[in-house]
């Protein structure tokens, strides 16, 4: 039996691997057509992500892609598909930073309240989406995207200088007014660069992300109306609480995306903050299929790619070619999961046949 | 292979079925072996089904008739073996080439799409034979006409209770002109007259020259039908009776190697102490066709401790959402339901079941279970906040695992395992996992709808008896079901539900299933025997 679970977990790594490994066949087919050399460019690309600065840069981004693909997870494991963790981490981001520039009171109080702004301000605008799904039966994949060019201009309305930005004359710049610097994050210093120390609490929050979805009941209760909506109301659920609830999380965890780059490397909002990356979220969730360590894989192979795309500009290569291979692995691994899947349940009905087949020539031997 | 027919052919008749006298057989299956993780559904099966008859597959729950007629189906592909239809050999790759072949079936667990009408519903997958507009609609009605089905094209699938959704499923296989019928348990939750209504027109299909293959758990009615029956045990054939020289209990020793078992129940255990108390429930929906109507009409009794109160009736009369409403699910217009002296008319559903309420839900996989989810898992579900499932706020998977392997057991469910989803388990042994699972909680309350619904005989006997002897504790049990034996048999009392209303009572003890039959039809009402209780 306990042969049969490692070959089991074994399966379960093979759909990632294949899926990246069917993608670097199509980047190379890609490139063999526009003339280009594939192998040099793989080369490449694995050398320069190689480097201590990249790897600390790679972590760094990987922990934003973490957190967004934990809010898109959430809903996904209801079968919500939260399109709008993008608006709402860069209106949680926004808004955080203001209150953290407004203030100057002891980091040890203030970050956790500047957290707390981001995560409250992230699950209202979630909360939105679901409140119009259970009363006006909205598609929440609609009022998401709605909700995401809305956050835009209300960002855009307050961040300008005389509201709550300030103009930076030298780099024609608005943002929010720094954070003081006794409220910045910690961080690992290492010889590549700073690590930020918001990886802590997003290691952290997929921690409790397993824990509350696997072992508390609200969890069950929660996976439940995912698997089936109307045996979970039949079960004592009620339905719309649920995805009112369950936006709510997904919204103050997509809250926590822009945190590592508030508090530990930006301090503060400005125009140049980055985007698209609850968009991000949604191909990290499906690479790492909704499971906590699994989608930390597909944001550090994310992060990955994404250092890899400037090393080829040095080198000359386009640099799209790295959204090729983006695109087409979201593409194999929802194949991958789906080759894998019938593989593992052929191979375990031939091994029961071959048991059975064995156990019956036994029982002939000793009747004989 | 052979030493394990041999083991199983004790009592039975292992002569295979004689071959068609004249012309190829409609279907020949020859050696299908089917083999899922951890089980063997079909074992080296051989079955000769004669063009123009009906023929009757019976066999335990979990014997593996559904498997082998998806494979005929086209739904499951076989590890071993050949299958030919009219002499010619052919190999399935999905329904379509099934249907091409001119092979209908009604699944066992309804496949309909629920957000679309029945009209949709029918011609998804068949738009060529008349479109999918008037002519379509025409089409459906002629055929609910002639065939007695009563099916309202235009209803949404949803609104349909479980017995609606098989007559649709049965008119979608006759929409399409099949003509190889495959039903597996279509009769299951159906009540007499529409079980004759349908036997009628499978005779008349077959003086048509169709073929029909019929999957059932009620003997008797397999006895009437058919002109040859198969049974299949552990997932091979064991032998084939005639229906003309055998009985049902001959029939059921030949399934399970036990006795019919009847679910007599004279001695009383009804106390003075009601349980439950339903007054003045009223309930008004829209139908299908935009139309007001009274869906529950003043619905008012009592049911005590150690009381069966059987509700008869033919589906779509109001039972389901009498049970909805007490259950917390629907909010009734007006009326109160009070549980052992509280008032729970606006508790919600997960309070009622906390309180006390255990639920077998007429659909067990719309209400019942979470298919995708291990049997631990459906194990916890309904009774997530309960013992052993969880401390506190935090579930107890270690718990509800032995639990479940406690249920397994004690309940017979046939499984590999307790970590296989529930959509692996054959459909009476999902029933005795639903069933295991409720009682295991102790209610003080039983909504059982069709509770031993696709169960096989001897696993119904079994759920017959935990329910009386919880009943001798003290249970108090609503019991909904089409099976007029089941009804008479089990009940303490009996009423009678007729358009959102309980027209008529009778007393268990005296009444005929003929009698409750015609009652069932709005024929009847008040007290339906010269003495006892008066109606309400
Ligand atoms: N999809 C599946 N995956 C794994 N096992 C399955 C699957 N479908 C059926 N089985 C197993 O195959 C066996 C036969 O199941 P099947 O549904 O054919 O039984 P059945 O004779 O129709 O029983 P019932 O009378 O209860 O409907 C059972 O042990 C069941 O658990
Ligand atoms: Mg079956």
């Amino acid at each position: 039996m306990k042969k049969f679970d490692k070959e089991r977990a074994l399966l379960a790594i093979a759909a990632p691997v294949l899926a990246v490994i069917g993608a670097l066949i199509v980047t190379a087919l890609v490139l063999l057509a526009t003339g280009k050399e594939p192998f040099t460019a793989f080369h490449v690309m694995i050398n320069y992500g190689d480097k201590t600065d990249s790897q600390v840069y790679i972590l760094n981004k990987a922990t934003t892609y973490y957190l967004a693909g934990l809010a898109v997870a959430v809903g996904f494991r209801m079968n919500l598909f939260n399109i709008g963790v993008d608006g709402q981490y860069r209106l949680a981001a926004f808004f955080a930073a203001a209150v953290g520039g407004a203030m100057s009171i002891p980091g040890i109080i203030q970050v956790p309240l500047i957290i707390l702004t981001a995560m409250v301000v992230g699950a209202v605008w979630a909360a939105i989406a679901g409140v119009l799904k259970v009363t006006r039966g909205v598609s929440e994949v609609i009022s998401t995207i709605m909700l995401n060019s809305i956050a835009g201009i209300v960002i855009g309305y307050f961040l300008q200088d005389g509201r709550l930005g300030v103009l930076d004359k030298n780099a024609n710049m608005v943002s929010t007014k720094p954070i003081p610097s006794g409220s910045h994050l910690f961080n690992f210093s290492t010889g590549g660069g700073a690590v930020d120390g918001f990886i802590v609490l997003a290691v952290v929050a997929g921690v409790l992300y397993w824990f509350g979805l696997n072992r508390t009941r609200f969890g069950f209760d929660l996976r439940a109306v995912g698997r089936s909506q109307s045996a979970a109301e039949a079960s004592g659920v009620s339905v719309k609480r649920m995805v009112i609830t369950s936006m709510l999380i997904s919204g103050a965890l997509a809250g926590l995306v822009g945190m590592p780059t508030l508090l530990n490397e930006s301090y503060d909002y400005g125009t140049d903050f980055p985007v698209g990356i609850g968009f991000t979220g949604i191909a990290v969730a499906l690479l790492g299929r909704n499971n906590p360590v699994g989608i930390a894989v597909g944001a550090v192979l994310w992060a990955f790619l994404d250092r890899a795309a400037n090393g080829l500009e040095f080198e000359g290569y386009d640099q799209e070619l790295v959204g090729v291979i983006q695109g087409v692995i979201v593409l194999a691994v929802v194949i991958a999961y789906e080759l894998v899947r019938r593989y593992g349940l052929t191979r375990q009905q031939r091994q029961v046949g071959a048991e059975l087949a064995a156990a019956a020539a036994h029982k002939q031997e000793v009747t004989a | 292979m052979d030493h394990r027919r041999g083991e199983c052919a004790i009592n039975a008749s292992t002569s295979p079925p004689a071959p068609a006298p004249s012309g190829a057989p409609a279907v020949e299956l020859r050696g299908i072996t089917k083999r899922f993780p951890g089980v063997v559904a079909n074992h080296d099966i051989d079955i000769t089904v004669r063009s123009g008859t009906v023929h009757a597959l019976v066999g335990e729950n979990g014997a593996g008739k559904s498997t082998l007629m998806k494979i005929l189906y086209g739904m499951q592909k076989p590890d071993e073996g050949t299958i030919a239809i009219n002499g010619e050999q052919v190999d399935f790759h999905d329904p379509g080439d099934a249907i091409a072949r001119g092979i209908g079936m009604v699944h066992q667990h309804f496949m309909l799409a629920d957000n679309l009408t029945v009209l949709e519903n029918v011609v998804l997958g068949s738009e060529k034979l008349h479109g999918i507009g008037g002519r379509a609609r025409a089409a459906i009605r002629e055929i609910s006409d002639a065939y007695g089905l009563g099916v309202r094209p235009d209803a949404l699938v949803e609104d349909l209770g479980v017995a609606d959704r098989q007559r649709v499923e049965i008119l979608k296989v006759l929409y399409r002109g099949a003509r190889i019928l495959i039903l597996d348990e279509p009769t299951a939750v159906l009540v007499p007259q529409e079980v004759d209504a349908l036997f009628d027109n499978l005779r008349g299909l077959k003086s048509e020259g169709l073929t029909v293959i019929f999957i059932s758990h009620k003997l008797g009615e397999v006895l009437s039908v058919a002109d040859e029956i198969t049974v299949i045990r552990r997932g091979t054939t064991v032998g084939s009776a005639d229906p003309r020289g055998t009985t049902t209990k001959q029939l059921a020793e030949l399934m399970v190697g036990s006795e019919l078992p009847s679910p007599e129940t004279r001695e009383s255990t009804v106390t003075t102490e009601p349980l439950l108390t339903v007054q003045g429930l009223r309930l008004a929906g829209t139908d299908a066709d935009g139309i007001e109507r009274i869906v529950l009409d003043e619905v008012g009794f009592t049911i005590h401790k150690g009381e069966v109160l059987g509700i008869a009736g033919v589906e779509g009369n109001g039972q389901a959402e009498l049970v909805e409403a007490i259950m917390g699910m629907r909010r009734p217009d007006a009326g109160t339901v009070v549980l052992d002296g509280r008032d729970i008319s606006r508790a919600p559903t997960r309070q009622r079941r906390e309180d006390g309420i255990g639920y077998i839900p007429e659909d067990r996989h719309r209400h019942g279970l979470l298919l995708e989810a291990p049997l631990w898992e459906n194990r916890i579900l309904g009774h997530v906040t309960e013992r052993p499932n969880s401390k506190g706020f935090l579930i107890d998977p270690g718990a509800a695992r032995r639990d479940t392997e406690r249920i397994v057991q004690e309940y017979d469910v046939r499984t590999p395992g307790i970590e296989v989803t529930a959509a692996s388990l054959s459909g009476g042994n999902q029933q005795k996992l639903i069933v295991g699972r409720e009682m295991s909680h102790l209610p003080k309350l039983l909504i059982a709808a069709h509770p031993t619904r696709g169960v096989d005989v001897g696993a119904q006997a079994q759920i017959w008896d935990q329910i009386r002897e919880a009943r001798r504790e003290g249970l108090a049990v609503l019991l909904i079901s089409a099976d007029l034996d089941e009804l008479i048999g089990l009940s303490d009392t009996l009423r009678v539900m007729y358009r959102g209303r309980l027209v008529a009572d009778a007393d268990p003890a005296t009444i005929t299933p003929e009698e409750l039959g015609s009652a069932m039809t709005g024929a009847a009402s008040g007290h339906l025997e010269h003495d006892g209780i008066e109606d309400r």
